[in-house]
C-alpha cells in the first residue's frame, strides 16, 4: 500500500513522530512524505536514513515544498 | 559533514559564551536568552526590579544573524497560525518556571561548564520535563500546523530587533539600565550584537537546539542535536577553566541558589514548556528570525513571562526562590501538563484528517 503523511506546516518534533507512526503500519510498501520546512525535511531524511538503512528520494515539488519517498 | 558542521557550532557558542563574560556579561552568563529577555522586559519598564535592567544585544543579534542565514539559504519563509495565543501564554510560563531556577537551558549547560553543580540538578530536572513532553508527543500532541503568510508579518522579528538595536544605541532616558547587579554587568554593545549575530547565523544554519538535543535522543536515538549541546560543553568547560571561571561546588555560585528541589522542579517545567513549544527559548528566536510568526509570539510571551515574574515577586534569586515563586512553578506545571493533555483531541481530528487526505492507493 500507498501512504502520504502531510506534515507540513507541523513542529518540530512532529514530521518525525508522524513518519515513525507510518512506518509501524507494516503494511505500509511506499511511503510519501510532505513537508514545507527545511528543518523537517533534513529531520524526516535523517530518521528515514536511520530506521531503515536507505536514503528517501527527495524532490522539491514547489517553492518550499518537498516530498520525500521511500519504498519499504 | 553535518555532524562537523553541528560541532563546530556548539564549540563556537561555547567559545562565545565564554567570551562574553570575559567581556563583561555576569559569570555564567555569556549567553542567556530568558535572563537576557528578563533585562530588555526591565529596560523597557515592563518590570521595575531595578538590578536586572538592560537591552541585551545578543538578543536581537540572534534574530537578525538567523534572519541573515535564512535570507542567504532561501529558507526565509512567512508563515503562522499554529496555536498563536496559546504559544504566547506557553513562552511566559516557559520564563516563569526559567527564572526559578534563574536560566535558560542554554545558560544551563555554560553555567554547567562553569562548575556550578545546581545546574546539574537542572539538567536532570530538564531531561526529566523532555521526557514528559516526549509522552504527550507520543500520545499525539500537537498545537497544529502553521500556514504560509504574506511577507509583511515574517518581518516582525527582524524588525522588532532592529528597533531593539536603535534603542541601545540612542539610549534615551525612558529606557531603564542597571547601575549595579547583574544588569549592569555586559559586554560592550559592539561585542554582545557580534556575538548575538554570529551565534544567530549559526544556529539557523545547524538547527542547534538544547530541548531538540535531549529530545531526539531519547525519542528516536538521534544524537545529532544532542552534539551541540555537548559541544557547548566542552568548549565552554574548558575556556572557563583557561580563564580562571571554573568554580565547583553548590555554594556561592554566580547568579544561583541551592534549593535543589526547585532547581529542578523549574527546569522541570522550562524541559516539558520547550518540548510541547517545539523549541528551547533560543530556538524560538531563531524561528522568529525565519519568519514564524508563532515563534515570534512565543518570544514576546517569554518577554511578558519574565516581566511577571518579577512583578509578582516569583523570580529566584541567589537568595533562593521566594515562596510566591514555588507556587508559580507548581501552577505553571500544573498548566502545561494539562495543556499536553487536552492538546491531543485536537490533534487526534487533524491527524485523522490529514491521513484521510492523503492518497490511498493499492500497490
Amino acid at each position: 500500500m500507498q501512504y502520504v503523511v502531510d506534515a507540513r506546516g507541523r513542529s518540530c518534533p512532529e514530521p518525525v513522530v508522524l513518519t515513525r507512526q507510518a512506518l509501524e503500519d507494516k503494511s505500509i510498501k511506499s511511503l510519501t512524505v510532505i513537508v514545507d520546512a527545511a528543518v523537517a525535511r533534513e529531520n524526516v531524511a535523517r530518521f528515514l536514513q536511520n530506521a531503515t538503512g536507505k536514503q528517501p528520494e527527495i524532490k522539491e515539488t514547489s517553492n518550499g515544498e518537498w516530498e520525500l519517498k521511500i519504498k519499504l | 559533514m553535518d555532524r562537523k558542521k553541528m560541532l563546530g557550532a556548539g564549540l563556537l557558542v561555547g567559545v562565545l559564551g565564554v567570551l562574553l563574560v570575559l567581556g563583561g556579561n555576569p559569570k555564567n552568563m555569556g549567553v542567556c536568552v530568558v535572563c537576557f529577555l528578563r533585562d530588555i522586559a526591565g529596560a523597557l519598564g515592563f518590570h521595575r526590579a531595578a538590578i536586572v535592567q538592560n537591552i541585551r544585544l545578543e538578543i536581537p543579534g540572534f534574530i537578525l544573524g538567523s534572519f541573515i542565514a535564512s535570507l542567504m539559504f532561501k529558507e526565509f519563509r512567512p508563515r503562522g497560525g499554529s496555536s498563536t495565543i496559546l504559544r504566547f501564554f506557553m513562552g511566559a510560563l516557559v520564563s516563569i518556571s526559567a527564572l526559578v531556577f534563574l536560566g535558560c537551558p542554554l545558560r544551563m549547560i555554560l553555567r554547567l561548564a562553569g562548575g556550578d553543580l545546581n545546574a546539574f540538578v537542572g539538567l536532570l530536572g530538564f531531561t526529566s520535563g523532555i521526557a514528559i513532553g516526549i509522552f504527550f508527543l507520543k500520545r499525539g500532541f500537537t498545537l497544529g500546523r502553521s500556514y504560509p503568510q504574506p511577507q509583511v508579518p515574517g518581518y516582525t522579528g527582524p524588525a522588532f530587533a532592529v528597533f531593539l538595536i536603535i534603542l541601545a544605541v540612542l539610549a534615551p532616558a525612558f529606557i531603564f539600565h542597571s547601575e549595579s547587579g547583574p544588569g549592569s554587568l555586559a559586554a560592550p554593545l559592539v561585542y554582545s550584537l557580534g556575538a548575538g549575530l554570529l551565534i544567530g547565523f549559526i544556529a539557523q544554519r545547524t538547527r542547534l537546539c538544547m530541548v531538540g538535543g535531549i529530545r531526539d535522543m531519547i525519542m528516536f536515538k538521534d544524537s545529532h542535536l544532542l552534539l551541540g549541546f555537548v559541544a557547548i560543553f566542552v568548549a565552554a568547560l574548558v575556556g572557563n577553566l583557561v580563564t580562571g571561571n571554573f568554580k565547583l561546588g553548590f555554594v556561592e555560585q554566580p547568579i544561583a541558589h541551592s534549593n535543589h528541589f526547585y532547581n529542578y522542579l523549574g527546569m522541570l517545567a522550562t524541559g516539558l514548556g520547550a518540548a510541547l513549544l517545539g523549541g528551547c527559548p533560543l530556538r524560538q528566536l531563531i524561528l522568529a528570525g525565519e519568519g514564524d510568526s508563532d515563534a515570534m509570539v512565543t518570544v514576546m510571551g517569554l518577554i511578558v513571562g519574565a516581566a511577571v515574574a518579577h512583578n509578582f515577586g516569583l523570580a529566584a534569586s541567589g537568595a533562593g526562590v521566594p515562596i510566591n515563586g514555588q507556587i508559580a512553578n507548581w501552577i505553571v506545571l500544573a498548566l502545561l501538563v494539562t495543556i499536553g493533555f487536552s492538546a491531543r483531541a485536537t490533534m487526534r481530528a487533524t491527524r485523522t484528517k490529514t491521513i484521510n487526505a492523503g492518497k490511498e492507493v493499492k500497490a
